[in-house]
Order: C-alpha cells, then sequence, then structure tokens
C-alpha cells in the first residue's frame, strides 16, 4: 500500500466551506448533546472508571476469554471461525456463503467488514450485498466508505441525499423531507430483508459467560438482518469480548451516551445462539468470526494494548478539533478521528500510515471524553517514537510496531540529537538563546518550518532580550 | 482454520501477563432506591421522549380498552402469538372488531404474507428499565422475534409491578445468566434514525409505532 | 469556589521561566516572577535553566527528551515548589516526566520533581490565595485556556478567577473556549493547513467577543493566535496572563 498523506489528502475538505460547515454543526450539536447526558460528574467518573476497569480485565484475560467465548458459543450451536487476516476473513464469509448457496446478503452496520473490505470481496464472486443501515446504504449508493463510524453519511446533507435517492432508487421523485427520504429507504430495503439468503451484522460485545452476542441499533436493520434470513454471519474483532454479562451495562450505557447521547439506544440484540427446534423464525445456522487483522500484534505491548480497550463510541472524533475540520474521508484506513490515529498505523504499518500520528496538536480532547480512559495522547507519542525507532531495533517481531523506523530521517534525527546538546550543556544554551534574540530577525522566511508558520501567521518575533538576561539584571536568585 | 486460531492464541498467551484483575466497582449501575411511582414516571417520561405510546389501562379492562384503542386507529388486524400466556388471555377474551391473527407456523410458511399485510403484532414483556425507559422482550418457541419487528405497529403489554430501576438490576434479578434464550431483546421506542443530517425519524426498518399496555400486574 | 489554600504557603520557589517565555514572551517570565516576590516569595531562577523537552518529546525523540529533562531536574533539586508561567510545560513536567523515566534509576528523583510542579495561576489561587487591586482602565478582555493546563494540569477555574478580582476589566466568555487553537508545537508545522484552519476559527471567535486584548496562560498559544491576529490584521492583542496581571495591579499609571 502506498504512503497515506494526511496533509494532502486533508486539503479538499479544508477548501470545501460545505463540507466544513457540515461537520461542524454536527460535531457541535453531538458535542453539546453528550455533555448534557454526562452532566453527573461524578457518576460519569465512576462510570468510567468501571468502563475502563471491564475493558482492562477483559484485555488481560483475553487468551481465556476467547478460549471460553468460544466454548459458550460452539455449546450454544453457533460456529465459531478465526481469520488471522482479512484475506482469511473475506475466505471464510465465500466459503460459508457458497456453502448455502447464498447470492444476497443484507448487512448491519459493521466497521470490522469495513476493516476487511468485505462488500468487495463478496461482490466480486457476484454476491449482492446490501448496506441497511441508512447511513450505510446512503454512502454505499455513492460508493463512499464512512466518513464517521457510528453516522457513516455524516458528511452528506439532505439536498444531496435526496439528489442521490432520486437518481439511484427507481420510481423516487427528488424530495428533501427526512421523513420522505427514510420511508424510500424503507420500502427498498424491507423487500431486501425479506428475499435475502443471509444477514451479516458485527458485534459491539461478546459476552465470555453465556456465548451471547450484543448488538445495539436505532433502526431495527440490526434486528432484521439477525433475525430473518436463514443464515446469519457475525464479525468481531477479537478485543470486542468481555467476561460476564453484568458487565454489559456499563459498557452498553458508556457507548450509546458517549456516542449519540442516548440513555440506550432503540433496540439492544442479546443473540445467544441460532433458532431453537420449534422456535418459529430466528437463522438456522449462526457464524462468528473473530478477526485478528493485527489486533495480536498490537496486544503484545502493554502501553499499545489499552489502544484495544475501545468499544468504538466515536466521542474522540466529535470532540477532535481535528476531525471536526477535515472529516473522516482525510483518513487512511476505515477508522477516522483520535481512534484511528492510533489504531490505523498499527493494523496498516507505519510505512503506510506513519504521519498519521502527527496529525494532531495533542491537545487532549479526546482523552478528556473517552469512556474507557485510552491514553489517546500518550499513544500517539509513543507511536512518533515508534515511527523514528533506529533502524537497528526495527525488526517484525512480536511487541514492535509494523513498519516502525521506517519514518527514520537522518536530517530530523540529527536535528534533534544538536538540539538535546544545545539544550542540555547552559553554556551552550546560552549561546544558542543569546544569537537568537540578537540575530533571530535574519532567518530567512524562506527557511521551511517558517515558511509553514507563516502561511497564517506573521513571524515570530524574537525578544531582544531573554528572560536569562532579565532575571539577572533584576538580581533573582540564581539557586 | 485451526491454525489460524492456534496461532492467534498462540500470540495472545505469550503476550499474557500474570497480571492481577483489578477489582470492579457496580455501584454507579445498582438499583436506584426508587419508588413504584417514581420508576412508572420515569418509564414513561423516557419512552415518551423517543415516541413510544402509553394506553394505562391498570385497574381497567385492558382488552376492552386496547380493542378500542386499535379501532380508533383503523387498525386492521393483530397478530399475537397463541401459546403465552398473554395468548391464551387474547384468543378467550378479545370479542372487538379487529380480528386477531395467530402467529402459529414457522415465518417462512408465510413470509410474503407476514412482510405484506401484517399490521400490528402484540407480545406480552418481561418487565421494563426505568432508568432507560426499556421494555425487556424474552423470545422463545412461543413467542417469535418477528412479532415486535415486522409488523408496523408493536403493541406491548407491561405489568407495572415488573418495573426495575437499571438494566444491571433487572438482569442479575431474573438470572439471566442462568440461561439466555436465543433473542432477547430490550426495546426503547418504535425504530428510528438520524441518519439524515442528524434529524430524528420514526420508523425505519423496525416498527413505526409502539404502543405501551400499561395493565396491573399479577 | 473553594479559596482555602490547598497547599501549605512556601517561603521560596524555584521559577522555571520556558524556553518560549525565554526567546519570545521574556516579559511575561518576569512578571511572573515579580508577581510571586510581589507576595512576599523568594523566587530562584537557577540560569542553568532550557526547555522542558516537550518538542523532543512531542516529536517521539524521547531519548532527546530525557536528556534535556533530567538535566533541568538536576538544576531544580532542593524541596521547593517549581512554579511554570505555562500550562503546557509545566503538564510535560508533572504528567510526563514520571513516565519518561519509569522503570530507570532517574525515577524517584523523577517523580519527586514532579510532584513539586505547578503552572502558575494555580501557585497562585491555590497556594497563595492571591488577592489582587485593579489599578487599570476600564478594558474588554477574553481568555484563551491552553488544552494542556485544563486537561494535564486541571486548571480552569484559576486563571478566571484572577481575572474577576479586577474591578476594571470585563471578561467575555470566548465562543468554544475548551477547543484547541492549532498550536501544538511542531503540529503547527508538520500539519500547517489544519493547523492554519484551528488558528483562523480562534481569532474569528475572539472577534466575535469585541474583546481588545485576548489573555492566556500559555506562550504556546500566544505565538500562535497573536501571529494569526498580526498577520490578519485584527485589532485584538495577544497577552500572558502574568503580564497582564502585574500591569494591571502594579503598573505606573
Amino acid at each position: 500500500m502506498p504512503a497515506a498523506d494526511f496533509r494532502a489528502a486533508a486539503g479538499p475538505a479544508l477548501a470545501d466551506p460545505q463540507l466544513r460547515a457540515n461537520f461542524r454543526r454536527a460535531m457541535d450539536g453531538l458535542m453539546s448533546k453528550r455533555a448534557a447526558v454526562f452532566a453527573d460528574r461524578d457518576e460519569w467518573t465512576a462510570l468510567r472508571s468501571l468502563g475502563a476497569t471491564i475493558r482492562a480485565r477483559s484485555l488481560l484475560q483475553l487468551p481465556d476469554l476467547l478460549e471460553r467465548l468460544e466454548a459458550k458459543l460452539t455449546e450454544n450451536g453457533v460456529k465459531v471461525h478465526w481469520a488471522e487476516t482479512i484475506e482469511q476473513g473475506n475466505a471464510i464469509f465465500k466459503q460459508i456463503l457458497s456453502g448455502h448457496d447464498a447470492r444476497r446478503l443484507v448487512k448491519g452496520k459493521s466497521m470490522v467488514s469495513e476493516e476487511m473490505g468485505l462488500n468487495h470481496a463478496l461482490e466480486a464472486e457476484g454476491i449482492e450485498v446490501v448496506e441497511a443501515d441508512l447511513g450505510e446504504y446512503i454512502i454505499q449508493l455513492d460508493h463512499e466508505k464512512p466518513s464517521h463510524i457510528i453516522m457513516p453519511a455524516i458528511h452528506k446533507n439532505k439536498q444531496q441525499i435526496a439528489r442521490l435517492f432520486s437518481q439511484k432508487i427507481k420510481d423516487a421523485a427528488y424530495t428533501e423531507d427526512v421523513d420522505h427520504l427514510t420511508g424510500l429507504a424503507r420500502r427498498v430495503l424491507r423487500q431486501k430483508f425479506a428475499e435475502a439468503d443471509a444477514g451479516v451484522s458485527g458485534v459491539n460485545v461478546a459476552v465470555a459467560e453465556t456465548g451471547t452476542l450484543v448488538l445495539v441499533e436505532n433502526e431495527g436493520n440490526g434486528r432484521m438482518c439477525t433475525t430473518i434470513p436463514k443464515l446469519h454471519i457475525a464479525v468481531m474483532g477479537l478485543e470486542k469480548v468481555v467476561e460476564r454479562l453484568e458487565e454489559v451495562p456499563p459498557v452498553l450505557s458508556l457507548l450509546t451516551r458517549s456516542a449519540t447521547a442516548q440513555p440506550i439506544t432503540t433496540y439492544v440484540n442479546m443473540i445467544s445462539g441460532p433458532r431453537r427446534p420449534g422456535e418459529k423464525d430466528g437463522p438456522q445456522e449462526l457464524h462468528l468470526v473473530i478477526l485478528d487483522n493485527g489486533r495480536s500484534r498490537v496486544f503484545a505491548d502493554p502501553q499499545l494494548r489499552n489502544t484495544l480497550r475501545c468499544i468504538r463510541c466515536g466521542a474522540c472524533m466529535n470532540h477532535c478539533p481535528v476531525y471536526t475540520r477535515v472529516g473522516g474521508h482525510a483518513y487512511p484506513g476505515v477508522y477516522p478521528g483520535p481512534i484511528g490515529k492510533i489504531l490505523t498505523p498499527q493494523i496498516l504499518g507505519m510505512e503506510t500510515a506513519g504521519d498519521l500520528p502527527h496529525a494532531s496538536s495533542l491537545c487532549n480532547a479526546c482523552v478528556e471524553v473517552c469512556p474507557v480512559e485510552i491514553p489517546i495522547a500518550s499513544l500517539l507519542v509513543r507511536l512518533r517514537s515508534e515511527a523514528i525507532r533506529p533502524r537497528r531495533q526495527a525488526d517484525s517481531g512480536p511487541g514492535v510496531v509494523r513498519g516502525a523506523g521506517s519514518q527514520r530521517d537522518a536530517a530530523e534525527t540529527w536535528t534533534w540529537r544538536g538540539w538535546a546538546l544545545a539544550y542540555r550543556v547552559p553554556l551552550l544554551y546560552r549561546l544558542t538563546s543569546f544569537l537568537l534574540s540578537r540575530f533571530g530577525w535574519a532567518l530567512p522566511q524562506r527557511l521551511p518550518l517558517l515558511k509553514e508558520w507563516t502561511t497564517v501567521r506573521s513571524r515570530p518575533q524574537f525578544a531582544p532580550q531573554t528572560l536569562h538576561e532579565l532575571a539577572r539584571r533584576e538580581k533573582v536568585s540564581n539557586e | 482454520m485451526n491454525s489460524a486460531r492456534n496461532s492467534i492464541l498462540g500470540r495472545l498467551r505469550t503476550a499474557s501477563g500474570k497480571e492481577a484483575l483489578p477489582a470492579e466497582n457496580f455501584a454507579v449501575v445498582a438499583p436506584r432506591g426508587w419508588s413504584a411511582e417514581q420508576r412508572l414516571d420515569r418509564m414513561r417520561r423516557m419512552m415518551e421522549a423517543v415516541h413510544t405510546e402509553f394506553l394505562d389501562s391498570r385497574g381497567e379492562d385492558w382488552l376492552g380498552q386496547l380493542q378500542g384503542w386499535l379501532a380508533r386507529e383503523n387498525i386492521p388486524g393483530l397478530i399475537y402469538a397463541p401459546a403465552t400466556p398473554l395468548g391464551r388471555r387474547l384468543s378467550t377474551g378479545w370479542s372487538g372488531s379487529v380480528p386477531l391473527i395467530a402467529y402459529d407456523r414457522a415465518m417462512a410458511e408465510w413470509k410474503e404474507d407476514f412482510f405484506g399485510q401484517a399490521a400490528a403484532g402484540i407480545t406480552g414483556t418481561r418487565g421494563g428499565i426505568a432508568e432507560t425507559g426499556s421494555l425487556i422482550v424474552w423470545t422463545d418457541a412461543d413467542e417469535p422475534r418477528s412479532l415486535s419487528l415486522v409488523p408496523p405497529v408493536h403493541v406491548a403489554v407491561l405489568e407495572v409491578n415488573r418495573l426495575y430501576d437499571t438494566f444491571w438490576q433487572a438482569m442479575r434479578e431474573q438470572k439471566w445468566a442462568a440461561g439466555m434464550p436465543t433473542n432477547l431483546l430490550l426495546i426503547s421506542g418504535p425504530s428510528k434514525t438520524a441518519d439524515i443530517e442528524q434529524t430524528l425519524a420514526y420508523g425505519v426498518h423496525g416498527p413505526k409505532r409502539l404502543l405501551v399496555v400499561l395493565v396491573d400486574g399479577e | 469556589m473553594d479559596h482555602t489554600p490547598a497547599h501549605s504557603r512556601p517561603k521560596k520557589v524555584y521559577f522555571f521561566g520556558t524556553c518560549v517565555v525565554d526567546l519570545f514572551f521574556p516579559g511575561a517570565g518576569l512578571a511572573g516572577i515579580k508577581l510571586l516576590q510581589a507576595a512576599g516569595i523568594d523566587v530562584i531562577f537557577p540560569q542553568g535553566q532550557s526547555c522542558c523537552g516537550q518538542p523532543a518529546y512531542n516529536s517521539g525523540f524521547l531519548d532527546e527528551a530525557r536528556t534535556v529533562a533530567w538535566s533541568q531536574i538536576k538544576l531544580f533539586s532542593k524541596d521547593y515548589p517549581v512554579v511554570l508561567p505555562s500550562g503546557s510545560c509545566a503538564g510535560m513536567m508533572k504528567k510526563h516526566y514520571p513516565t519518561l523515566f519509569r522503570g530507570r534509576a532517574e525515577q524517584a528523583e523523577a517523580e519527586d520533581f514532579a510532584a513539586r510542579v505547578y503552572e502558575l495561576t494555580q501557585f497562585l489561587v491555590d497556594v497563595l490565595d492571591l488577592k489582587l487591586v485593579d489599578l487599570g482602565d476600564p478594558i474588554k478582555i477574553t481568555w484563551h485556556p491552553s488544552c494542556h493546563a485544563m486537561r494535564e494540569m486541571g486548571v480552569g477555574e484559576q486563571p478566571k478567577s484572577l481575572l474577576r478580582q479586577l474591578s476594571q476589566v470585563e471578561l467575555i466568555d470566548l465562543p468554544r473556549e475548551r477547543e484547541c487553537c492549532g498550536f501544538g508545537g511542531t503540529f503547527a508545522v508538520r500539519q500547517p493547513e489544519v493547523s492554519g484552519a484551528m488558528v483562523t476559527d480562534k481569532i474569528d471567535a475572539i472577534a466575535q467577543t469585541g474583546a481588545e486584548t485576548v489573555v492566556s496562560g500559555d506562550c504556546g498559544c500566544l505565538l500562535n493566535i497573536g501571529g494569526a491576529l498580526e498577520k490578519a490584521g485584527r485589532p485584538a492583542r495577544p497577552k500572558h496572563i502574568a503580564e497582564f496581571l502585574w500591569e494591571r495591579t502594579h503598573a505606573r499609571r
């Protein structure tokens, strides 16, 4: 994969006033609604601490919990599959589907399936895949990727959607009425649900204790996909497991309130197996695909492992000043915003996404709202250091970030070495600061960093005397 | 694919330490100490905020009231699950002009009609959760999952003495972990979306309307 | 707000000026020293000091950051509070030094040092319970809180409570005040377009308030916001809170 260039990718979004206004309005709304549902600070602190503990415990027992989950699911009649790579994951889907001669699929929203490029892989086999979440359906019609993990079509306004529907849906007249647009999608998709050979869904939480797959949603498309077709295939990243059922309520409370400020979603599906004898509906077969795709490698490092606590609420992107301005399409991979900045470089590798951890001012807004206390800013710094790790330490072994050292640059390395020397030795620092305060004005405007700085700012003016000099002049004690 | 399983678990095991598990404190999701009245009040408030309708039939002939409601709303038929306790109650006590339709066969046998013509479905509940305004819907062989999903109107009967403060309390007191059904649902309103400009629209893929009939408990 | 000093009042403090203050805003540093002195505190300014190491740390050059950090820790070895006119550099020292030295021989000393670190307004309010008398003319200002002061140091109300003590100062809330100004150290030059969009929005928000002066506690933000205000030809001027407070309470009329 070619190296992604965030700076270049952000350009079109920054230059699009409509897109910027769409995101600004949406993020402002999401932030204020979230603040309102977590207005009780004590409750927020306690719930968040519980959520972080639950996720930390899950990771501490991860291999055990996955085995218990597998055993319990198997006992419940669910077939469990393991995929190390996205290729393996897609191959498992193809194999299951061809075993049932399934040609028509309906699909609930699943970021892991986006990560796998599942639709693409199945469509190449001539299988029809219909995204059933309204937002996903909209962007599928327009051949786009999600711009947000919870609200995939948030970059579009209703005029754009109205145009799209009138072009792509049979007999659909142009209308900007949201109820009417929703009704159009209902009409088309009801038919698809009734006809589908198989349903695909993601998983928000998998419970080892009971072998339960928990899925939250508002539209009922998740229920449709997991209830109506005779075959249901669920897919999840291997980090999604928790130990006990009683851990689900706090995790869901954090998830839905952080994501969309809802106390709970319209539907919470707790699925613990396929149709039992005598049941009149529900899938006859239920499969779960557990995807690794680099996660076990992330897991190998005790600090970076915290990335896997994520419950995919999207609060980090809703509060990110960078995401708010560039939207989701500037980010490589499928996870935008702060979580993407820490996850994507580890999954795709530093060669491809090594500049992503730098697409942050480290303002910590994401850290402040993360419901499971992922230290995102610290992980960004860690990944910046991994990107420039000396090559001799960089290999592909476990515990080493994929592509570590690939961003190392001799000029940058020597600059920082020189900086460290000058700032560590007082005499050298005194000389450096003296020279800058007297002759800093003479630095050429075309100097790389100065050039970028002055695109929207005047150049910084060095003071004629340093604070060190002023302190000496004022006889401030030196020790 | 066993090799994938083994190498994934192998890598995870190699990286796992022997660190002690941090303790969990569930106090924040524990019962709130609400009175029955507070619980019911909150339940209604939360659910009405997301367009749920209520028929308060406490101390009344709820079957008659429901019949009246269905007739007023011009709903041509009500699908029910005949083998549940609620279903037996309905089939013996029903007398109105709106016909009862029994969901007494596999969905596949009448899928086209069910999708095309179903107007309303009625289910029982295993109580509700006041904090979030959620109905607990426990499906099984007698009560199909699609009964609360496919018909555009879902009628749910809620016994007011089966309300819990919190989700955590409900699952513990009802001992869910001891035996889960294939599909256990929390339903907190009619289906909705905000995927177009964050504007709420009701009735996406699931029911467009949800009517909760409040009845006295046994 | 509770005005009981949270910590006991020391006789002496160290002052860590920070490299940005040293080179670009030395007046802010000196004002900070004078505010402390005027409150009866002996201020020590070790002349060997340079930088907290954050530029290298945020660039991923952890060894280089550690080298510089350690050279600073050694200069501030006595058991006095270390006061900084910067939430960001204070955050670096308080929050990141302990992790930077975790598992190393220097760990205990780094932790001891970190425990003594205060952001200036935090020290003035929480420890000194400083009382101010405004001597200046009426002025409209707005306050820009820095991300690291708020989110790493937990300093939110202290600077505002100081500004509210000034009778002739009208403090106008900055719209979206909690949003980053786009500085972020190397971020401003590695992602100049996004950073530029952020600071442009920030100066628009400042313009909405009609304030003559935007006051902040971090010179990185002031360098960024001030540069953007000047380049855009906006009338508002940036000022560090130490300098602002000193001028209002002690300046010659």
